[in-house]
């Protein structure tokens, strides 16, 4: 019958203006910036450099490979290499970025950066009320500006973060048991020529594998 | 006559002057429509109410826009290169003359409009119950008169809009 | 008491007035009511745009400005600054002088139609005999305006939606007058103030307002429905649609003049709510006879305020109508409706008293609101299209 549809609809529309009033459901707004609802954990703004520990110097896990500046489609990263060395998180020494700048008015959140680096030492932060007055260098974020603790990457994505510290941890693991293993190897080699028998040479590879399996069983999440 | 008769009267002659004497002849179908609503005003000072609203609601309300889309919808709008005078203007004045004679004979005929005559308290004032009922039984044949041109007219309209989608199928 | 608070306006008038010689004061009068009338319609107009504002937010699951002042009451005044601060620009090649006088001519027309409305008791401006059709004479002006608003703008686009507008409202001035005919016909007079009163009769404690009879109700209806198109209100509001033709005929118009062309369609739906509510909803008589203790001017604006909510409802939920769906329902559907509704309101008046009336009425107007909604509603069956060319 000719008008029914406009009767439903003005019943759809009056519910909608009284359950306005009473529910949730009918009222969705968010009043920003009163109010804020919390941001999912794949949200991604601009980049920043992660370090461990409390010393952002010390604990920077960013090598300066230069991988990220290279892959960067607007190239907004720019990288000076260090001239000295400092130990990393496995103990080995490795170069520092001495300059980090990201220009986060032309990043544009690709994140190519993060896929790319090997050493998981850049990942996205969630803040975005960036806006300053300052148009001369305001936006230029150096390498202080950039380094935030892991804490905070835990904080801001845990998932992500739990999954970086496993792997990590693992690699840390693999690299100590390598490391036990060549001295296990020297100390044998060292004793061989000690020793008449040439038995504990061959069974010291056989002896690294066994070892290596539990400790690569155990690190898997 | 009073100061008011005066003043609409100008402004009704005055928009009939502009209408005439205008280039664009959009400007000249709103002059028009000041002098129709000059004419609607003198029909109220005379108390003729029914009158005076009939005028506004029926000819500045549709007459008015019926000039004006005419105009746009044919080329009248664009400004005429020539003159806005016309080429024989003694046949013109003729013309008129003769028309303002008829119609001064019609209205120093009728002896109530002549001014102090008679004065308007004898006049009868016209309710609009008046009217209706004069329509439905005084002046019955020419109300069905008029309704039959309107009918004729609209039943033309229809005629002639359909015949031209036809000519284009 | 309870008649001075009904009359506190029209004493107040007489007090101030008596102040003053006595060759003033009938001037003085008209003075102080027309004075009235431009401060009370422009406050409602105010109060109805913040209405629509918050309304429609709420409708579309949204708060509506909420900003300025607490909960956004001052939204007006800012809305009121910003239109008065803003650069008036005319167009280059615009006709300067009627695309002045557009706006100005639409907001004197459009207060016009307020001297005949009876806010109150004893509240008209002008008690005319011929009320009805001087309120009609002025709403049929307000077309010319819009012609010449989009006409002088010399933009395409504002002439078309011109005369899309001045279309629509010249199809549904027909309807409209049509079914405030059959009131003046059972009322027996043209003036709105004999309408009020021949409304004001209680039976049982219920008001004869026209709209609780059967072709009162189908005049109502088709009433608002023309009134909407009138006023080129959504779902009617094809000229001025904003995603078609960015505001239709006043395109051009900025600032100040944009801002009367807004209080010209606000006003004229206020006052086309106040016809409505004096045709059909009895203007200013209570609904109830034990609430007759109530002022009548707050019967009155409440009545138009309720109207203005339902015009805010309508434009929540309807969505636009296209022009040719807006034509084939004012001529093929709301007109013939009419029509048949002076029929009924005649059969009415002759069949005397008694519940034979309604049934026979009401029966006649619901078969043929089916009928003509199934026939004159009916869909064309597209064939090969046909093209012409302009010459």
């Amino acid at each position: 019958m000719l008008g029914e549809g406009i009767l439903k609809g003005l019943a759809e529309t009056a519910r909608n203006f009284a359950g306005s009033f009473v529910s949730a459901e009918r009222l969705t707004t968010v009043e920003y910036p009163e109010q804020r609802i919390a941001p999912i954990e794949a949200t991604r703004d601009f980049p920043f450099l992660v370090y461990d520990g409390t010393d952002p110097e010390a604990g920077l896990r960013c090598v300066a490979c230069q991988i990220c500046e290279k892959e960067c489609p607007p190239k907004c990263i720019y990288i000076v290499k260090s001239t000295d060395k400092k130990p990393d998180y496995v103990g080995k020494l490795q170069i520092y970025p001495a300059r980090f700048d990201i220009d986060i008015s032309v990043c544009m959140s690709c994140q190519i950066c993060v896929e790319v680096c090997p050493f998981e030492a850049i990942k996205m932060d969630t803040a975005f009320e960036l806006a300053t007055t300052d148009r001369f260098g305001g936006l230029l974020y150096d390498k202080k500006e950039l380094s935030k603790s892991n804490e905070h990457y835990h904080a801001i994505h845990p998932t992500e973060a739990a999954e970086v510290d496993a792997r990590l941890a693992e690699e840390k693991a693999k690299g100590e048991a390598k490391a036990k293993a060549a001295a296990a190897a020297a100390l044998a080699k060292a004793a061989a020529p000690a020793a008449a028998t040439p038995v504990p040479k061959p069974a010291a590879p056989a002896a690294t594998v066994p070892a290596v399996k539990p400790a690569e069983g155990e690190s898997k999440p | 006559m009073n100061f008011a008769f005066y003043l609409i009267s100008g402004l009704a002659v005055a928009g009939a002057l502009a209408a005439v004497l205008l280039k664009n002849t959009v400007h000249c179908a709103l002059a028009l429509t000041v002098a129709f609503a000059g004419i609607a005003m003198l029909f109220l000072q005379l108390g003729a109410q029914f009158a005076g609203f009939a005028q506004i609601l029926v000819y500045i309300g549709a007459v008015a826009i019926l000039v004006v889309f005419a105009i746009l919808l044919t080329r009248g709008s664009e400004t005429p290169r020539d003159g806005v005078y016309s080429k024989f203007p003694l046949t013109g004045l003729a013309i008129a003359a003769a028309v303002f004679a008829v119609l001064g004979w019609a209205v120093l005929n009728s002896a109530s409009a002549l001014p102090g005559a008679e004065t308007t308290s004898a006049a009868p004032t016209v309710t609009v119950m008046d009217i209706g009922n004069a329509l439905m039984s005084r002046y019955v044949l020419p109300l069905e008169i008029v309704a039959l041109l309107l009918t004729a007219a609209l039943i033309g309209a229809v005629i002639v809009a359909m015949h031209e989608k036809e000519e284009a199928n | 008491m309870i008649d001075k608070l009904d009359q506190v306006f029209v004493l107040l008038t007489q007090w101030v007035v008596g102040f003053l010689p006595a060759f003033l004061q009938p001037v003085a009068v008209v003075v102080i009511a027309v004075a009235a009338i431009l401060v009370t319609f422009p406050g409602l107009f105010a109060i109805c745009v913040l209405l629509e504002r918050k309304g429609l937010g709420r409708m579309q699951n949204r708060i509506g400005p909420n900003r300025v002042g607490p909960f956004g009451l001052l939204q007006p005044v800012a809305d009121g600054l910003k239109s008065l601060t803003k650069e008036d620009l005319v167009p280059l090649s615009a006709d300067a002088a009627v695309h002045f006088l557009a706006p100005v001519f639409l907001v004197v027309v459009v207060f016009m139609g307020y001297a005949v409305l009876p806010v109150g008791r004893n509240m008209t401006l002008v008690n005319m005999d011929a009320g009805l059709l001087f309120y009609f004479a002025m709403g049929a002006s307000t077309e010319l305006s819009v012609f010449m608003a989009g006409w002088s703008s010399r933009n395409k686009y504002s002439l078309l939606g011109a005369m899309r507008a001045v279309a629509q409202m010249i199809s549904y001035e027909v309807p409209l007058l049509m079914s405030s005919v059959a009131v003046v016909m059972i009322t027996g007079s043209l003036s709105l103030n004999a309408i009020v009163d021949a409304q004001n009769v209680y039976t049982w404690g219920l008001p004869h307002w026209y709209i609780f009879t059967p072709w009162g109700f189908a005049g109502f209806v088709m009433f608002a429905t023309a009134a909407t198109a009138e006023t080129n209100r959504s779902p009617f509001d094809l000229p001025e649609g904003e995603s078609e033709l960015v505001a239709g005929y006043f395109t051009e118009y900025s600032g100040f003049k944009f801002a009367e062309f807004f209080l010209g369609e606000y006003v004229g739906m206020l006052s086309i709510s106040g016809l409505g509510a004096t045709l059909f909803l009895g203007g200013w008589s209570a609904p109830l006879q034990v609430l007759g203790f109530v002022p009548s001017w707050i019967w009155f604006f409440g009545k138009v305020m309720l109207s203005m909510c339902v015009f805010i409802w309508l434009r929540g939920t309807l969505p636009r109508l296209r022009q040719d769906q807006l034509m084939n329902f004012a001529w093929k559907f709301v007109l013939p409706f009419t029509m048949l509704n002076l029929f009924v309101a005649a059969a009415w008046r002759f069949m005397g008293d008694g519940w034979l009336r309604w049934v026979v009425c009401s029966a006649v107007l619901v078969i043929a609101y089916v009928v003509m909604g199934r026939v004159g509603m009916r869909r064309k069956h597209f064939g090969p299209r046909s093209y012409r060319y302009a010459e």
